[in-house]
């Protein structure tokens, strides 16, 4: 298939496969977190840790639109549903398995009798509205970069066509907040993340450009290579780090430019800034209060905001006892760290959103299955310590 | 006293039956009622379709004599929206699925049964499609549809039709095709090209519209396994069709029942551009998706070459290919070498197959 078959060539990847080897000095460690959810799941469906040297360690970052948005903000939601028999809440499809407070989720409201809607996109959302006018449609917006030009195209086209029984209930956040939050750790909080460089997202960066994140090489001397999804756009990017952290350089680079411009793409930026203005601050799991890093319907569409429609309130919830994700997230802490990873937690039982989302840490360590070899492999060396011990 | 016999079953007794409005007629509750709409239904639609002595015997039940040996005995139901898709209806997959399931114990299907559970407003236009098609598959498939039954119910408890078959076949003296039998060593090969059905219906579903040329691989397998069971019969271990949960359940399925690991080898895995291509635009995995014409054959390492050449001789098995081995794994677990030379595990699916968000 074109375009993906060529990415993911095994005689090239054993290739630079073997540049790693050569170039990635055995005196030092390269830390690189993987901003976006779509490359931990790239790096785990493809293998991509067995091709890398042991003292190249990837690190998972918190870019997974899911997981991040905090259980008070999803519990909005549910309150929205069960106390507004006229609403139908159009949602993505993972955001329905998440469990809120008390570990309540979309799909529990919605087997006590709420509507809520499984969509692909904001359009069937609309659709919905079209076809329910004697209803309330509001549109769960959720994500990235990626995803809000399309909800603020959504609600343009709700203003054009007159459709004012269509709402979204924004929770549109931004990429470079999230790498500020996570470099602003002080390094002795017990909170931080040793980060030497970032493998900077894909799909984010088609639309913000890679100038996007200059700061992080100016601000905070780290380096960031933007990487396409395939695998020898990973491996690619990785060697692209490895040499600038050799050299000690900290440059914005970028790996994916069959898709990424400097300046991003222009249009999709100006539809954000008609329909969306910044959050003074908003809470992500994991990472706490961030300021101004997520956006708010503004003054001009304020009659599309569901917060305003339905006078929606946040309150703040206390994550599931045990669950590790804000740690995850952080990239503190790998799932297998977590006390209820495979064991209380898993995807058909999730009790955080890391384990629900394809694209969460979580969901990805356990489907592909890597920590059951670390189990086995832990098991062994318990075994051996015994048998060394009773010697 | 001239009453209608309270009696669903196709083999109730022929009489002069009237014409069916086949371009306008929808089902009602009176073609499930047990009167004369009923039998008109039975007699002008079913029995004229699957015709066949044993249907003519129109008693309660058909009645065949059996050769000595052993009969495996199958049923499965099916329940797929939209009800015609490219490549198949839900009557040509309901005679291939019970055919198929037959085949995987390598036994020669002999006859089917069938009971619709049909929803109040069918159009009898659609139910006339349908039910030729049943006929046709069941007739290249070589077996007979012996006995049958009707209910309708009303409209809004049902999704247009429901469909049951279930079967029995005969298995050939000195075979022992089963789950539990896969030893380290052995290899795995399948029959042709993966997740053909899953994509094709995925691509009519209902907000996820996208135009492809890919159709349901729908098909009867029991030729297929006939030269297969003639080319390696007593090497072949295992065989089952990787319908619901795609390979990587069936895999795992296996790997459980027998106790062993398997190996396998993504470059090896035929899959098609367009699925391939459908998959990634939606960010589903191929070995997770649907099939209704393609087997999973475990065999002894030394008969692997010749089972496949047999394999790829028969129409529905022109794209086999061996993709990997069973190994000796206390976890049980399904691998593969990835393209690229990284290992994961293959798991079963959580849950339901979700589009991804961005």
């Amino acid at each position: 298939m074109k375009y993906v078959e060529e990415f993911r060539d095994g005689e090239r990847a054993r290739g630079m496969a073997r540049a790693l080897q050569v170039e990635a000095r055995p005196d030092r460690r390269y830390r690189l977190m993987e901003f976006c959810g779509g490359h931990t799941h790239a790096v785990f469906r493809h293998g991509i840790p067995d091709l890398l040297p042991p003292n190249i360690e990837l690190i998972h970052g918190p870019g997974c639109p899911v997981c991040v948005l905090p259980i008070g903000r999803l519990d909005m939601a549910i309150r929205l549903v069960d106390e507004h028999p006229e609403v139908i809440l159009a949602s993505y499809g993972d955001m329905l398995r998440v469990p809120g407070g008390r570990r309540r989720s979309l799909l529990q409201a919605r087997s006590d009798g709420a509507d809520v809607r499984m969509v692909y996109s904001v359009s069937d959302a609309l659709a919905l509205a079209r076809a329910n006018p004697d209803r309330q449609v509001v549109f769960f917006g959720i994500g990235f970069e990626t995803t809000t030009p399309p909800t603020a195209l959504g609600i343009q086209e709700a203003r054009r066509t007159g459709l004012d029984n269509f709402s979204v209930f924004c929770n549109h956040v931004l990429t470079p907040a999230a790498m500020s939050a996570i470099l602003d750790v002080a390094p002795d909080s017990g909170d931080s993340v040793e980060v030497d460089g970032f493998i900077g997202p894909s799909h984010v960066s088609v639309i913000i450009g890679s100038d996007a994140y200059r700061f992080c090489a100016r601000k905070y001397h780290k380096p960031v290579v933007i990487a396409g999804f395939e695998p020898l756009d990973v491996l690619q990017s990785i060697v692209m780090l490895v040499r600038q952290l050799n050299e000690g350089r900290a440059e914005i680079e970028n790996q994916y430019t069959r898709a990424v411009t400097p300046g991003g793409n222009s249009k999709a930026q100006q539809v954000v800034q008609e329909v969306f203005t910044l959050r003074p601050s908003f809470e992500w799991r994991g990472l706490g209060e961030i300021p101004r890093s997520a956006l708010q319907i503004t003054h001009a569409y304020r009659e599309f905001d569901a917060e305003h429609r339905f006078n929606m309130r946040y309150e703040p919830v206390a994550g599931t006892r045990g669950c590790e994700c804000p740690a995850v997230l952080r990239g503190a802490k790998k799932p297998t760290d977590c006390k209820l990873f495979a064991t209380a937690c898993s995807p058909e039982s999730p009790l955080g959103s890391c384990m629900v989302s394809d694209e969460g840490a979580c969901a990805a360590y356990f489907t592909y299955g890597r920590f059951r070899e670390q189990a086995l492999v832990q098991q062994a060396r318990q075994r051996a310590q015994q048998k060394a011990k009773r010697a | 006293m001239d009453l209608p016999r309270e009696n669903s079953s196709f083999q109730a007794g022929r009489r002069q039956a009237r014409k069916l409005d086949l371009a306008n007629g929808r089902v009602d509750l009176s073609h499930g009622a047990g009167g004369r709409a009923m039998a008109d239904l039975i007699d002008l639609m079913f029995r004229k379709a699957f015709d066949n002595a044993l249907l003519d015997q129109a008693n309660d039940q058909a009645s065949f004599d059996v050769e000595a040996g052993r009969l495996v005995m199958s049923t499965d139901s099916f329940v797929i929206s939209p009800l015609f898709f490219p490549g198949g209806d839900i009557g040509s997959l309901a005679v291939h699925g019970t055919v198929n399931d037959l085949a995987m114990a390598g036994a020669r299907p002999l006859y089917l049964s069938a009971g619709f559970i049909l929803e109040e407003g069918l159009p009898l236009q659609d139910l006339a499609r349908i039910v030729d098609s049943m006929a046709t598959a069941a007739r290249e498939a070589g077996v007979l549809v012996v006995t049958g039954d009707t209910k309708v119910v009303e409209r809004g408890k049902g999704d247009g039709i429901f469909i049951n078959t279930a079967g029995v076949g005969r298995v050939p003296a000195g075979l022992e095709i089963s789950g539990d039998r896969a030893r380290p060593g052995d290899k795995i090969l399948v029959s042709g090209t993966l997740g053909d059905h899953g994509m094709a219906i995925m691509s009519l579903r209902n907000g996820l519209q996208f135009e492809t040329a890919l159709r349901s691989d729908s098909a009867a397998l029991n030729s297929l396994v006939g030269r297969m069971v003639e080319a390696a019969g007593p090497a072949i271990r295992t065989l089952r069709d990787p319908t619901r949960g795609g390979l990587a359940a069936t895999l795992n399925e296996i790997a459980d029942q027998s106790g062993t690991g398997m190996r396998l080898h993504e470059p090896d895995i035929p899959i098609r551009a367009e699925v391939r291509g459908a998959c990634e635009l939606l960010g589903l995995d191929p070995l997770n998706v649907a099939n209704e014409g393609k087997l999973i054959a475990i065999v002894e390492a030394g008969a692997a070459d010749t089972l496949l050449a047999a394999m790829r001789r028969d129409p529905q098995g022109c794209d086999a290919a061996v993709i990997g081995e069973v190994i000796d794994d206390p976890l049980h677990l399904v691998r593969m070498v990835t393209g690229i030379g990284g290992e994961r595990v293959i798991d079963w699916l959580h849950g339901e197959q979700l589009p991804r968000i961005c």
